[in-house]
């Protein structure tokens, strides 16, 4: 689906689950070096450090996948 | 006392660290900017009011089904599911999917091929302007006095979690619902809605994981639920956990109700009413590109839709099996709302059903994902928002002022109101939230007063495209006789409680009971009203019937289509699925 301009509405999602990702994925890092003096229920899992990479690769897939230069590219083609 | 009042002296339940805020400030950004991005498609009616009509079948099912999934529907369920145990779950399965494959099969064509802008519209080419201003006006004032409930509940919930101000959420988040549909019409809610509908699953996905790995399992999850309640000497503890199996009677079950009304009450009426005549969710699947999509949007909403308990009926159960009280380690028993937000309530500490979800978020999530948790209720509230204001706009421009008002309306000056009606619509929301806040039982009224609405409304529609002897008096007298006998059955059973014997056929019956057999005696009285006046009265010649009546509309084969590209391969698919999961939760 594209907006009628050169940016899909996957692209802006694929930018909101990188960018959380990123920051989240940060976090679980920062928690390694420096853990927190509260513990959630199943620290021990990293949930923070999974959970942020699956975010993140997933929206790295969908930013490259659906990017503008791809979508201009494909516009072009049905042209 | 007014529980907002109440609430500012009460601790919170989660504290935001400031990578959570980031989060949070990011997602406002985004959606902002799509906003501003699309401000430049919207301007024409065709791109503000129906995006154009070129969205896509993935596009416009995962708005159709985002639309519905707001913040309260997501902790109102959760608490629900600790409430009345996996019986919740029949409002997400029997009580949508079969209604959205009837939806995407049987009435689509019709939406679709009268390109009407809604419901009310088709009811004016198919009963005339009597039905469509009975129908407009009253979702028009239903839909914007929900929004602004909506608006306080949601509120008052990030007061109790977050600790915020009530009047900082409640500007906040409808302000920016307002700009982003203001500047790119009912194209930008949808885009909000598919993101809206990602970052739910992002922040809502992790807790039924980790709580699973907890709890042992499904089937430990289970032994653990039927411990703790045989501890705590609840009857029927085994109810809990099974979908069908005790719906015999109305006592065997926490919800007492019985399988009658979950099957026709829910099932065949109230939901089928809700998914296929409600504007505010069908308005996504009219935006599609054409019959195809339109037709696959509902059947990907139902994939999906039948998920949903995971992320929202889940929660609740582990609520059920794992909460406990961080102090004394006892097992943690929520309680009524009304109760948890009383000073002894709050004295005691006590939390409400609703805060299942927001509980199980905090048991999991650290900073982070506590930040992405917190969006993705925010993001739940604004989508059910936004869906709210845009639907209100649409129908006020095209059936109230485009029908009643100014019938020679030019498009720009549709536009034009629309633009200004989702200014006006917001702002009557924030009025409701407000008026709420001072006059708490508003609430309790107005939610039940939606309901009036919607089950005569479809059979109405239903009838209009299925028999072409419907006319123009039976549509209009039988959606009115159900309206008022809804309003009258209800009024019945507050004036005397013992009434509820006759409407719920039970004098066990609790209140989702009676729900659903007001609903299912006003869709009769609405259908049989219909067709008495209709034997009665002249029908409209087949020529003016063409495109609106089962018989008369052509639709187009698939036969050129390669059998996983037809929708209703994916509807056996979703239906055999649907039916896989009651026979797994009998």
């Amino acid at each position: 689906m594209k907006s009628g301009g050169s940016l899909s509405i996957w692209f802006f999602i694929g930018l909101s689950l990188a960018v959380n990702g990123a920051v989240i994925v940060g976090r679980g890092v920062y928690e390694l070096v420096s853990p927190p003096a509260q513990e959630v229920v199943l620290y021990n899992l990293h949930a923070n450090l999974w959970w942020g990479a699956v975010l993140l690769f997933l929206g790295l897939f969908f930013c490259l996948r659906f990017s503008p230069a791809r979508e201009r590219a494909r516009m072009g083609g049905n042209s | 006392m007014n529980p907002a009042l109440l609430l500012l002296n009460t601790p919170t339940l989660v504290h935001l660290s400031p990578v959570d805020l980031v989060i949070i400030v990011f997602y406002f950004a985004l959606v902002l900017a799509i906003g501003l991005y699309l401000k430049e498609q919207a301007n024409t009616g065709e791109d503000f009011f129906m995006a154009g009509r070129e969205m896509t079948a993935w596009v416009a099912g995962l708005a159709f089904l985002s639309a519905n999934l707001g913040s309260l529907e997501l902790m109102g369920w959760a608490g629900n599911s600790y409430k009345y145990g996996i019986l919740a779950a029949h409002w997400y399965w029997i009580g949508a999917i079969p209604a959205m494959l009837f939806l995407a099969l049987v009435m689509m064509p019709f939406y679709h091929i009268c390109k009407t802008h809604s419901v009310p519209g088709y009811l004016k080419l198919r009963f005339g302007p009597g039905a469509q201003a009975l129908s407009s006006v009253s979702f028009a004032f239903m839909t914007v006095l929900m929004s602004g409930i909506n608006m306080y509940a949601m509120a008052v919930v990030m007061r109790v979690v977050l600790g915020w101000d009530i009047n900082v959420s409640i500007w906040i988040s409808s302000v920016t619902v307002m700009i982003y549909v203001a500047l790119g019409g009912l194209r930008s809610a949808i885009f909000n809605e598919v993101l809206q509908f990602f970052l739910i699953w992002a922040g809502a996905l992790l807790i039924p994981i980790l709580g699973l790995v907890e709890a042992g399992g499904w089937d430990g999850l289970k032994a653990k639920i039927l411990q703790n309640l045989t501890d705590q000497h609840v009857a029927n503890p085994g109810a809990y956990t099974h979908a069908w199996s005790t719906l015999g009677s109305f006592t065997d079950n926490p919800m007492g109700i019985n399988w009658v009304g979950i099957v026709f009450g829910l099932g065949a009426v109230i939901s089928m009413g809700y998914w296929t005549t409600d504007f505010l969710v069908v308005q996504r699947v009219l935006s599609a590109k054409d019959l195809r999509s339109a037709k696959l949007a509902p059947i990907i909403g139902a994939a999906f839709k039948m998920l949903v308990p995971f992320i929202v009926i889940l929660p609740g159960l582990l609520g059920l099996a794992l909460l406990r009280d961080p102090h004394t380690g006892n097992l943690l028993r929520l309680v009524p709302a009304d109760l948890a937000w009383s000073k002894a309530g709050q004295a005691q500490g006590l939390h409400g059903f609703d805060e299942v979800l927001p509980l199980m978020l905090a048991r999991y999530c650290g900073p982070g994902l506590l930040g992405l948790g917190i969006t993705a209720l925010i993001a739940g509230f604004m989508s059910g928002m936004a869906g709210n204001v845009s639907a209100f706009t649409t129908v006020w421009t095209y059936d109230i002022y485009g029908a009643l008002i100014n019938k020679n309306a030019s498009d720009d000056s549709k536009v034009r109101m629309g633009r200004w009606c989702t200014v006006v619509g917001v702002g009557i929301s924030i009025g409701t939230a407000y008026l709420v806040m001072n006059a708490h039982s508003i609430m309790d009224y107005v939610q039940e007063l939606f309901s009036f609405f919607i089950a005569p409304l479809f059979g109405t529609v239903i009838l209009g495209m299925l028999w072409k002897r419907a006319t123009k008096a039976g549509g209009f007298w039988g959606l009115l006789a159900g309206t008022l006998s809804s309003v009258g059955m209800w009024a019945w059973v507050k004036v005397n409680p013992e009434a509820v014997k006759y409407v719920a056929l039970s004098s066990q019956a609790q209140d989702q009971a009676q729900n659903m057999f007001r609903a299912l005696w006003c869709w009769l009285i609405c259908v049989i009203v219909t067709v008495v006046v209709s034997l009665m009265t002249k029908p409209k010649p087949d020529s003016e019937l063409a495109d609106l009546v089962y018989g008369l509309t052509p639709i187009p084969h698939e036969a050129k289509v390669s059998v996983f590209h037809r929708p209703v391969f994916w509807a056996i698919i979703v239906g055999a699925v649907f039916i896989i999961l009651q026979i797994i939760f009998w």
